[in-house]
């Protein structure tokens, strides 16, 4: 009963394109399907406690049966936004993108101009990583004491998202003990970045954003 | 400026052209022809999770969001994000951190990630707030809480946790710490 309940309420919010509310996992029309739409971004301390570590994570909802297909796109900048003095405008910034089978970075680095508009630092290049492939190990590379991963993985993000549109919608009044994950065997599109907290500037703690920026 | 990257991307088709002609060692070629040229315009940002997909209303406000810096979030969102919340939550008088509807919003419209350089890094843990924000993280239960809990966090018990407490694989101890893929 319940669990039919919750099935029509899911394919309804397909049906209507009100898949609106994961971690930011379908974004609004100017980035569905573009590249763009970033699901999450984690920022936590590594297994070395000396560094940190952002996650930008994009291309949410892709199931076994579509991630081998999806793919960065080369016209897409990805974009770690660091503020280390506190007035939400970035200091530092570190950057990602796509030629051909590997993802480079650059950074951290001052962005120049902060905002909305960048350019690649390429004189700031850190390395680049191989991109890994479906269904194959992943492929990590360290330079300058900064380590990289570029590639599909399980979307690490949880929540019963089908149970809370069921609620805005009026049909139902509170979550389900246990709740269903709707995020259960979904894949996303994974950048993982690790830093020393000494390329960070000195405060002792930052503020930070992603963004993903398209080639004009 | 422009002229010398022309100049440059010139030499570097020039140089890439004569290599194949040459040899066969791709991965030289490859390194020649990469171009980074070019301005890049922001689609999209986040920081925290959810937050503007609860509180900004599909379509052009979305975009329009998207494309604030987060130094202009605040003064330009706190209204929208306050009404929403009311609109969530007609109850709402403060939360477990003891934050009204405008203190509370005012700190969500800002969408950055505070994280710690010194210490433990988390969404929250019973005890840090917002330093950060780890894989296991149950953030959407914390943001449910914060939303519903009231002043206690025992307000409206059937809307303050979704009861998906872990993620579907288990994390990895080292980098890249996420579980690979289904």
């Amino acid at each position: 009963m319940k669990k039919s309940k919750l099935y029509i309420s899911l394919s309804l919010v397909a049906i209507t394109g009100l898949l609106l509310v994961a971690a930011d996992h379908i974004d609004s029309p100017g980035v569905s399907n573009t590249g763009n739409d970033i699901t999450d971004v984690y920022a936590f301390q590594g297994a070395d406690t000396n560094n940190l570590v952002f996650v930008v994570n994009s291309q949410g909802l892709l199931t076994p049966g579509t991630t081998g297909a999806a793919t960065f796109k080369e016209n897409v900048l990805t974009e770690i936004n660091i503020d280390n003095n506190g007035d939400n405008v970035e200091d530092l910034v570190i950057q990602a993108i796509r030629r051909g089978n590997k993802m480079h970075f650059f950074g951290p680095v001052a962005p120049g101009t902060p905002g909305t508009s960048s350019t690649i630092k390429t004189s700031n290049a850190a390395g680049s990583v191989e991109i890994s492939q479906y269904g194959s190990p992943a492929i990590t590379s360290t330079s300058g004491g900064m380590k990289f991963f570029a590639g599909p993985r399980d979307d690490p993000f949880f929540f019963d998202l089908g149970q809370y549109q069921a609620i805005l919608g009026g049909t139902a009044s509170g979550f389900n003990n246990p709740g269903t994950d709707t995020f259960a065997g979904t894949n996303v599109l994974s950048t993982v970045i690790e830093v020393p907290k000494s390329l960070l500037g000195t405060s002792s703690s930052i503020n930070v954003w992603a963004e993903t920026k398209e080639k004009q | 400026m422009k002229i010398n990257a022309i100049k440059f991307l010139t030499l570097s088709i020039l140089a890439a052209t004569s290599f194949v002609s040459c040899n066969n060692d791709d991965t030289v070629v490859a390194e020649e022809q990469t171009d980074f040229s070019g301005t890049y315009v922001q689609k999209d940002q986040m920081a925290r999770p959810a937050i503007n997909t609860v509180f900004i209303a599909s379509g052009a406000p979305k975009d329009a969001f998207n494309t604030t810096t987060p130094s202009a979030m605040g003064a330009n969102y706190q209204g929208t994000f306050q009404s929403r919340l009311l609109a969530l939550n007609p109850g709402y008088t403060t939360n477990a951190l003891g934050q009204t509807a405008a203190q509370f919003t005012g700190l969500l419209a800002t969408d950055v990630l505070g994280v710690s350089k010194t210490g433990t890094t988390t969404f929250f843990d019973g005890t840090n707030v917002l330093t950060g924000r780890a894989l296991a993280d149950d953030v959407i239960d914390v943001e449910l809480l914060l939303i519903f809990g009231g002043p206690t966090g025992g307000s409206n018990p059937n809307l303050t946790s979704d009861h998906v407490n872990a993620n579907d694989k288990p994390f990895l101890t080292s980098f890249p710490y996420l579980a690979a893929a289904w």
